[in-house]
């Protein structure tokens, strides 16, 4: 085991106040410590000086909650491929290193305390269609609806989207069309989805419009970023799946779509 | 009777309405007229090459483009595409508006990974290239400040516009082909993005076909790069016509 000695430059902001770059010297880190343990020395020594902790978000870690974030040398997730905050290990950095540290930053996603930010709009837009009804009475028979293999694979790659929000925070417009065209497209692709797939698309599309994030320039930074490798072909399909829902509620029988999920 | 058909009207015109307000709505018509534009600069480009095959062969294009349809044609593709390059500016500025106010406080550190530089300049060679369409229009179309609306000719005994006289004058003033040269490399990085991304946007891209199309867009780019630049730099730098 090495140590690193490390100058950090975190941003430090309480709600909607200004905030600032705050240089903290990060001496004698472990490389096997991951990079929240890093943040957790860090914060360990801010307390016993008396001084206010960094905020930030975590929960799992190990990769799958989601809950992790921070822009990492402005990166979501820090510099490895496919990989979250939680996951990142600080023999990544080599001593002396100046590591930039900030939250995810969208006008959408407002900064709670320091790196901490509110991530509810993701919420609301899964409220607006991300969801398959379930009625109540018998359940079908598990094997009653034949789904092809590559079907489910795809769906399930799509599942993986851990609704982190680094695709947001990549892209230069803000943009949740990667997040949207997973969640969508998960249960777009699936028999089970079917029922519901015009009025999923466009509530889902509508609200993430309503919340304020960028449009789509097809720059693909968000699946660079992803640090589950969702790919952009699910953008694709999602701005098909949009026009077709659009053209069928303009011209078709399908009722008005109201804000969906309540 | 009247009151049911004009309440389905709305509700289509509602809907469509709705369409363009989304951000999807707006980047398919943004993409849509791309392409239209796209086949109008690849025609266009054609057709102004003619020059190179001579004064006739450019003349009775021009002609044949002034008299289609008894005049009527060179309107229907004026209006066209006035509409096109309306509403792709119009819906593309709203987009980009949009978009800075999707992140008001800027990073501290922001790296792009995989984006292309032409990719974060577009609405930069889009404004150039709206200048550039507006001096074209004035220079070659309304000849403003100039005489070579006068500059006739015969053609197989018949009295034409001098097209291929008023192009050799246009670009052998330095100002007016560095002007072209430069807009035309800006529509070069315009293409670019622009002519793979459109695929994306229209829903049509596919993990086989988007290498295809980046390939065939930078093709496309550099094709109309030169094939446009040609003619200034044959007529200002080696006197074609001269
Ligand atoms: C000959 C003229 C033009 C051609 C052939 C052209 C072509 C295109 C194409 C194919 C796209 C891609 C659409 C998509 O991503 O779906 C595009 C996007 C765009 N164009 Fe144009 N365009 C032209 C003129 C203009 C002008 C005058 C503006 C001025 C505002 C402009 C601004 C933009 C912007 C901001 C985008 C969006 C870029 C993005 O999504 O990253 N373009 N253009
Ligand atoms: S698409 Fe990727 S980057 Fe975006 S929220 Fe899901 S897991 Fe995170
Ligand atoms: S803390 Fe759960 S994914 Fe990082």
């Amino acid at each position: 085991m090495s140590l690193l000695n490390l100058h950090l430059k975190v941003w430090r902001q309480n709600g909607s106040q200004p905030g600032h770059f705050q240089d903290i010297e990060a001496p004698e880190i472990p490389d096997h410590a991951s990079f929240l343990e890093m943040m957790d020395i860090v914060n360990e020594r801010l307390i016993s000086k008396g001084e206010d902790p960094v905020a930030f978000d975590h929960d799992c870690r190990e990769g799958i909650c989601g809950m992790c974030s921070m822009q990492i040398n402005g990166v979501p997730h820090g510099p490895e491929k496919a990989t979250t905050t939680c996951q990142l290990h600080m023999r990544k950095f080599r001593t002396g290193d100046t590591i930039w540290i900030e939250p995810f930053r969208a006008s959408a996603f407002p900064i709670l305390k320091d790196l901490m930010v509110d991530r509810t709009a993701f919420d609301r837009i899964q409220q607006a269609g991300g969801f398959v009804t379930v009625r109540t009475g018998a359940p079908q028979d598990a094997n009653a609806l034949p789904i092809g293999k590559e079907v489910a694979d795809a769906a399930m790659d799509a599942a993986e989207c851990i609704g982190c929000g680094a695709c947001v925070a990549a892209c230069k417009n803000a943009s949740a069309m990667l997040f949207v065209s997973a969640k969508a497209g998960q249960l777009n692709s699936l028999p089970q989805g079917q029922p519901e797939k015009d009025r999923r698309t466009l509530g889902m599309v509508r609200q993430m419009d309503k919340e304020g994030f960028g449009n789509c320039t097809n720059q693909y930074e968000c699946e660079a970023a992803c640090p589950k490798g969702i790919s952009v072909r699910w953008i694709t399909k999602l701005n098909r799946d949009y026009a077709i829902a659009s053209v069928k509620e303009a011209f078709g029988n399908t009722p008005k779509v109201a804000g969906g999920g309540d | 009777m009247f009151k049911m058909k004009t309440s389905h009207m709305s509700a289509v015109f509602d809907s469509l309405s709705r369409f363009y307000a989304s951000s999807i709505g707006k980047k398919f018509l943004v993409a849509l007229t791309g392409l239209v534009l796209i086949g109008f600069v690849f025609g266009h480009m054609i057709g102004n090459l003619l020059i190179f095959v001579g004064k006739d062969a450019i003349n009775e294009y021009g002609h044949m483009l002034q008299t289609a349809l008894h005049g009527g044609g060179v309107w229907i593709a004026r209006l066209g595409l006035l509409a096109a390059v309306g509403i792709h500016i119009v819906a593309t500025i709203q987009l980009t508006r949009a978009n800075r106010a999707a992140r008001k406080d800027a990073y501290g550190q922001h790296k792009a990974q995989v984006s292309s530089k032409a990719s974060h300049t577009m609405i930069w060679s889009g404004l150039t290239l709206l200048a550039f369409i507006v001096y074209h229009l004035l220079h070659f179309t309304v000849h403003a400040g100039n005489d070579y609306g006068t500059y006739h000719t015969t053609l197989h005994g018949e009295t034409v516009h001098d097209v291929y006289r008023m192009v050799i004058a246009g670009f052998s003033w330095a100002p007016a082909s560095i002007f072209y040269i430069i807009a035309m490399l800006l529509l070069s990085t315009h293409l670019s993005h622009g002519f793979s991304s459109l695929f994306q946007t229209l829903g049509v891209s596919t993990d086989k076909t988007e290498p295809l199309f980046k390939k065939l867009g930078y093709a496309f780019a550099g094709l109309v790069l030169v094939g446009n630049c040609s003619i200034p730099i044959a007529i200002l730098f080696f006197h074609y016509g001269r």
